[in-house]
């Protein structure tokens, strides 16, 4: 996180971050303050699986937010990605309630995510409609299928998937389960894909100006696709692990993720309008949002939709943060 | 030959003649299914009928659409509509609940009117975001969808508020000269924007906005005022909106009530032939298209089918109709198929595209 690829390195006094890090760096600080709040409030607060605990409920939350950082990067947005994480859980769960293999259904449902991005991001280039419609089709479309697959919750007694739910990982006292090692993984790949390879500078130079990037001869076209299959692929990843965490498939589950991912994402200091941004600040978007919502239930006494009110504050607070820092660079 | 030609190119070039085509479709294919279904018969001086339910029921979403559509012709987006119809709607009711008669149209009108006002101060949020401090429209009502959630949860308690007050109700499903109530106000709120933005300049000024924010301030129009101003006015269509939902069912429930409206609304002014770049507005296609979508939800339900199957139909509408009226598509379909065809009328000239 401390290289800056494309802005130019000048000499400069060494306790000046660069701008583009200072949402970053900000919502760093959030996280430690709103974590230093909770451990001074509540004793059990400061044990070590309370963290543990964040990433195992928000493992498939964080994997479905790397790929949306990809779409957003590149100044688009997908609305698909919580239909096609339903839409994997359900199929997962009806494939293996007809008595299909695990590893075969594991492809099938890790297939239908990415091909739907890919379906998407071809009408996005192709014929220059507007990815807010394009991926709201989607997402209608994914919901669809949820429910034309079965109206009801199908529950998951397959042996692979009931073990790779409840196998913990032990780390000295504490555990993790399998769903926040393949979520890092994922969060790994995409980081060393953004920084270093030629899609991730090709999503960053679409995202900072799509027309000078067409004049430059990158594959816009190409760009763009692989970043809604990528999207597609991380709500695919996520669906197969929101299934290990629920054991079931039901057609209403993950409504309203899309706003999560979008909420973690912007509040990890990337940019909607593209071109700024880190797969790192992500996932400390989504540690703020599974800290937000671990104070709330260790409180008692506020209700769930406090943390709308507050998530709707903070999202606020850090693009009012973006917007200066914006400012201060003209 | 040639003449009858062009005129042809001129027919299914009008802006609204595939929407009305979607439109027909879908009631000829309703009245194979069901023959009955475009009967509209009067019963105690009131009119009854699929189609008086398909517009009643759709009012909420055509009230909802006309903010839209000025807010989108400003070239931004609200997505906070549902949760601002959620918030008036719970508002309202919670008042009313409170009124030891809730019989009383002084109460009503008092609740109505200190949830209108509500909604003026969150459109007026918006507009400061958006128009002030120049945040980008979706991220800007991005904040208010999320929070306006959690603030309406916030004024039921979590609870469904229900109430039972003839005079609220009356928004939703009462009569006035043979319509359904909620069709005339409707129709006023369309007539009002209507005129107020085609026989006056304002519409145009709008327009110039999301042509070029920057170029119009330059021409003295005051456009960070007009941007303010449609996100007031969107914020208060959906307020209307919310009356009208809450009144149906008698009830507010802070979840449920506007839930993917603003979804919904965009797609109708989409299908409209607005273009989300901002710059053009088109009210007669925003209404076409929020009846499509009411349409396709009635008929679906008509034929027992799950509520959420129906939006694996609102997506194949959705793409289809957002590819007949993308100028590459067309122009794809045309090569392959007719390339010894003269030009049609010369595409509209495209904006340059603004990522959503």
């Amino acid at each position: 996180m401390t290289t800056t690829p494309l802005a130019a390195r000048g000499p400069r006094a060494w306790w000046r971050v660069p701008q583009r890090q200072v949402p970053v760096l900000a919502t760093l600080a959030l996280l430690l303050v709103m974590y230093g709040i909770g451990v001074s409030q509540y004793r059990a607060f400061s044990n070590i699986q309370v963290v543990f605990n964040i990433f195992i409920d928000n493992g498939f939350l964080l994997v479905v937010a790397v790929g949306m950082t990809f779409v957003i990067l590149t100044g688009g947005i997908d609305l698909s990605v919580g239909s096609v994480v339903a839409m994997t859980a359900m199929v997962s769960a009806s494939l293996l309630g007809d008595g299909v293999h695990p590893a075969v259904v594991l492809l099938i449902a890790l297939l239908i995510g990415p091909a739907l991005g890919f379906a998407m991001g071809c009408v996005i280039h192709f014929f220059d409609i507007q990815p807010f419609i394009v991926t709201l089709a989607g997402m209608f479309f994914a919901r669809g299928m949820c429910t034309w697959i079965s109206s009801t919750s199908i529950p998951i007694t397959d042996g692979f998937w009931t073990s790779a739910a409840q196998e913990r990982i032990r780390i000295g006292e504490n555990f993790v389960t399998v769903s926040v090692l393949v979520a890092l993984v994922v969060v790994a790949v995409a980081a060393y894909t953004l920084a270093y390879t030629r899609l991730g500078r090709n999503v960053y130079a679409i995202g900072g100006n799509q027309q000078s990037a067409l004049l430059m001869g990158l594959p816009v076209g190409r760009t763009k696709i692989a970043v809604y299959t990528i999207s597609g692929l991380c709500s695919a990843i996520g669906g197969i692990l929101l299934s290990f965490y629920t054991l079931s498939g039901a057609p209403l589950i993950a409504i309203g993720m899309e706003l999560d991912t979008i909420a973690a994402v912007v509040i990890g200091g990337t940019l909607l309008t593209g071109g700024s941004g880190y797969v790192f600040g992500t996932v400390l978007g989504v540690l703020v949002l599974g800290v937000i919502q671990t104070l709330i239930t260790f409180d008692g006494s506020l209700s769930s939709w406090w943390t709308k009110i507050v998530i709707g504050g903070l999202l606020f607070a850090f693009i009012l943060l973006q917007r200066l820092v914006g400012i201060r660079k003209k | 030959m040639s003449t009858a030609r062009t005129r042809l190119a001129g027919v299914t070039g009008h802006r609204l003649f595939w929407p009305l085509v979607v439109l027909v479709v879908l009631l000829a294919a309703n009245t194979v299914y069901r023959p009955s279904f475009l009967s509209v018969e009067l019963k105690n001086g009131h009119l009854y009928g699929s189609l008086v339910d398909i517009v009643r029921l759709s009012a909420p979403l055509i009230l909802v659409a006309l903010g839209m559509s000025l807010v989108i012709a400003t070239g931004g987006i609200d997505l906070s509509v549902g949760s601002v119809a959620a918030v008036c709607g719970a508002i309202a009711c919670l008042y009313i609940s409170e009124q030891p008669d809730q019989n009383s149209l002084g109460a009503v009108l008092t609740a109505v009117a200190i949830a209108f006002g509500v909604a003026l101060v969150l459109g007026a949020w918006n507009g400061i975001l958006v128009a002030g401090i120049g945040i980008q429209p979706i991220i800007a009502t991005l904040i208010l969808m999320v929070a306006g959630r959690g603030l309406a949860q916030l004024v039921t308690s979590g609870q469904i508020i229900t109430i039972n007050s003839e005079p609220y109700k009356t928004i939703g499903v009462g009569h006035l000269l043979t319509l359904p109530f909620a069709i005339i106000i409707a129709l006023a709120v369309t007539l009002v924007v209507a005129v107020l933005t085609r026989r006056t300049a304002l519409g145009m000024i709008i327009e110039a906005v999301g042509g070029n924010a920057e170029a119009s301030r330059l021409a003295g129009v005051r456009s960070r005022r007009i941007t303010f101003l449609v996100y007031v006015v969107s914020a208060a269509c959906a307020a209307v909106a919310g009356f009208m939902m809450t009144a149906n069912v008698s009830s507010a429930d802070g979840n449920a009530v506007g839930l993917w409206v603003e979804l919904d609304a965009i797609l109708a002014v989409v299908i409209g032939g607005t273009s989300l770049a901002g710059g053009r507005f088109y009210l007669s296609g925003t209404i076409v298209g929020a009846l499509i979508i009411q349409t396709l939800t009635t008929s679906v339900y008509a034929m027992n089918i799950d509520p959420q199957t129906a939006l694996l139909f609102k997506a194949v509408v959705v793409i289809a109709v957002c590819l007949i009226q993308a100028p590459a598509f067309r122009a794809r379909f045309r090569r392959r198929h007719a390339p010894t065809a003269a030009p049609a009328t010369p595409a509209e000239k495209q904006k340059e595209q603004v990522p959503a």
